[in-house]
């Protein structure tokens, strides 16, 4: 299985041979799986099917138990390696947004540019602030965390990201925490960031956006990935019964109908409205 | 025709009879102590005057002065404990685990005596007596700071932790940047509390041998106390340790009326 990944200078994230245990329960059984430089990839699946766990092994929250993951040529799993070094090449985005609370929106961005990369004050403001507008909060910068809504947090927490300047970005359910009515915006900052070129790895429910913005989708069941590849093959047409089972299960039971028939008329058809909002399960 | 009472009628009733007790107590008190002799101790006008402005300029000034130094020295020790509580390096808990038990245990007042005399006989220094104070005072707060600020910090959701060490920051620098800033706001309330603790414990301080220019509240009005043979003394001391203790205890409530609002 190693022998397979020589690539590993063009691809962005390299995980091979996968696992990860707390204590008796095996979150992840051996995984193996690649996103190439500046491919979108969304990993969907039930809840506890070990995506979030998969996510976290690869900027070293979570130890993995054994396996490999290989970021931007470095390997992570390394003992020897500055897991710091690397996580500052490695964006991350969380459900919960994760904001400090005692900082205003500007500080939040420039907190880690000046004390990790050692940016100067102005030119660390500059960058913030750049960021800030991209994500649309550049009118936003002395609100304290308390004072945004939740979709405006987690745009904040994006640009807090981007202002690190990241080689890849990794996003955990950054929608679910959200109202359905926020939902939107911060889809659209990763669609756009997508749209950029970024590099991007997404544990989403967001059928809508998996089908319209990934290159690839990879469906996670039980601590394995069950079936990847085109949003239009494992989404549109899945090969699996589980896939399957999990698909109806989240997309509107209408949906579900229709994309059992024609994959792209539902793709097309379901984008504006229904599936966006995301369903947990 | 007597009707069962209602339960907001008997409510009222048992409570009235409370008060009723209550005050029927406080007046058979009143009645029985001696008011004059009391008031000639107590409220004698002329010894009352005589003590100003020196227990104010002198001894309000010292135990202010002796409160902070305790309280400055305290909290930087107890935020070290703290984090070395909270260490993954064993050493570092047990021996913090160790001072907090020892010091919480123990009266302070064994602490000063031990201070005071111990440390000159065993190391031949006399130290300066404001360093004695600071030490003595500090020692003994750290250790109940340091368990404050401990659970403070234990406070802070894990969430920002992993923010912090997502942007690339150390395990240390996540902790100076990110969580103890949080985590002080959220012990703010009972840090104001040990520093109203620490005002009445720095009366602990006349153990330590003081010179007149050095005596706090406690120790001045009992020193006045022998010399006006009133008792008013002690009466004015204690209001003005009030006049430092109920702004503190007005800061705490607000505090915590703002760390409930914010949450």
């Amino acid at each position: 299985m190693t022998g397979g990944g020589d690539g590993n200078g063009e691809n962005a994230i390299e995980v091979r041979g996968l696992r990860k245990a707390f204590g008796a329960l095996e979150v992840l059984r051996g995984i193996d799986f690649s996103v190439a430089r500046g491919e979108v990839v969304c990993v969907i699946g039930p809840s506890g099917s070990g995506k979030s766990t998969l996510l976290r092994c690869v900027n070293l929250l979570e130890e993995p138990t054994a396996g490999r993951v290989t970021v931007a040529g470095t390997e992570v799993t390394d003992p020897e390696v500055d897991i710091d070094r690397v996580r500052r090449r490695i964006g991350m985005v969380f459900q919960s947004f994760n904001l400090f609370p005692h900082l205003t929106a500007l500080e939040n961005l420039t907190i880690a540019q000046r004390r990790v990369l050692r940016r100067d004050r102005p030119t660390a403001a500059r960058i913030a602030r750049d960021q800030l507008a991209r994500v649309g909060l550049g009118d936003k910068e002395a609100a304290y965390p308390a004072q945004l809504s939740g979709g405006q947090q987690q745009r904040v927490a994006i640009a807090r990201a981007l202002a690190m300047d990241p080689e890849l970005m990794l996003f955990d359910e950054p929608t679910s925490a959200l109202d359905p009515e926020l939902v939107g915006d911060v889809l659209a900052v990763m669609r756009a960031l997508a749209r950029d070129g970024m590099t991007m790895l997404v544990v989403t429910h967001e059928m809508g956006f998996a089908r319209e913005v990934a290159d690839r989708v990879v469906f996670m069941d039980g601590g394995l990935v069950v079936e990847e590849g085109t949003p239009r093959q494992v989404v549109g047409a899945p090969r699996h019964e589980r896939t399957r089972a999990f698909l109806s299960r989240v997309l509107d039971p209408a949906a579900a109908e229709v994309d059992g028939t024609g994959g792209t008329d539902a793709a097309d058809g379901t984008d504006g409205t229904g599936p966006t909002t995301g369903r947990r399960t | 025709m007597p009707r069962p009472l209602s339960r907001r009628r008997r409510a009222r009733l048992v409570r009235g009879a409370q008060y009723g007790v209550l005050v029927a107590a406080l007046a058979a008190l009143a009645l029985a102590a001696d008011w004059r002799r009391l008031g000639s101790a107590f409220f004698d006008v002329s010894v009352a005057t005589a003590l100003f402005p020196d227990i104010v300029t002198t001894a309000l000034v010292n135990t202010v002065r002796y409160t902070l130094l305790g309280f400055g020295f305290g909290l930087a020790l107890g935020l070290v404990l703290a984090l070395m509580r909270l260490s993954s390096v064993p050493p570092y808990r047990w021996l913090a685990v160790t001072y907090i038990e020892f010091f919480r245990g123990i009266p302070a007042l064994l602490v000063f005596i031990a201070l005071g005399f111990g440390v000159p006989l065993a190391f031949q220094v006399a130290l300066d007596q404001g360093v004695t104070v600071m030490l003595s005072l500090g020692l003994v707060g750290a250790a109940y700071m340091a368990e404050t600020i401990r659970a403070g910090i234990r406070a802070v959701p894990k969430g920002q932790t992993e923010a912090a060490r997502s942007l690339g920051m150390s395990q240390g620098r996540a902790m100076v940047s990110i969580v103890v800033p949080q985590a002080f706001r959220i012990v703010l309330p009972p840090l104001a509390n040990e520093l109203i603790l620490l005002t009445k414990d720095s009366s602990l301080v006349y153990l330590l041998g003081l010179s007149l220019s050095q005596f706090e509240l406690a120790n001045f009005g009992r020193d006045a106390l022998n010399e006006h043979k009133s008792l008013t003394p002690v009466l004015v001391a204690g209001l003005l340790y009030l006049v430092i203790t109920l702004p503190l205890g007005q800061l705490v409530r607000r505090l915590e009326a703002r760390t409930a609002k914010a949450r």
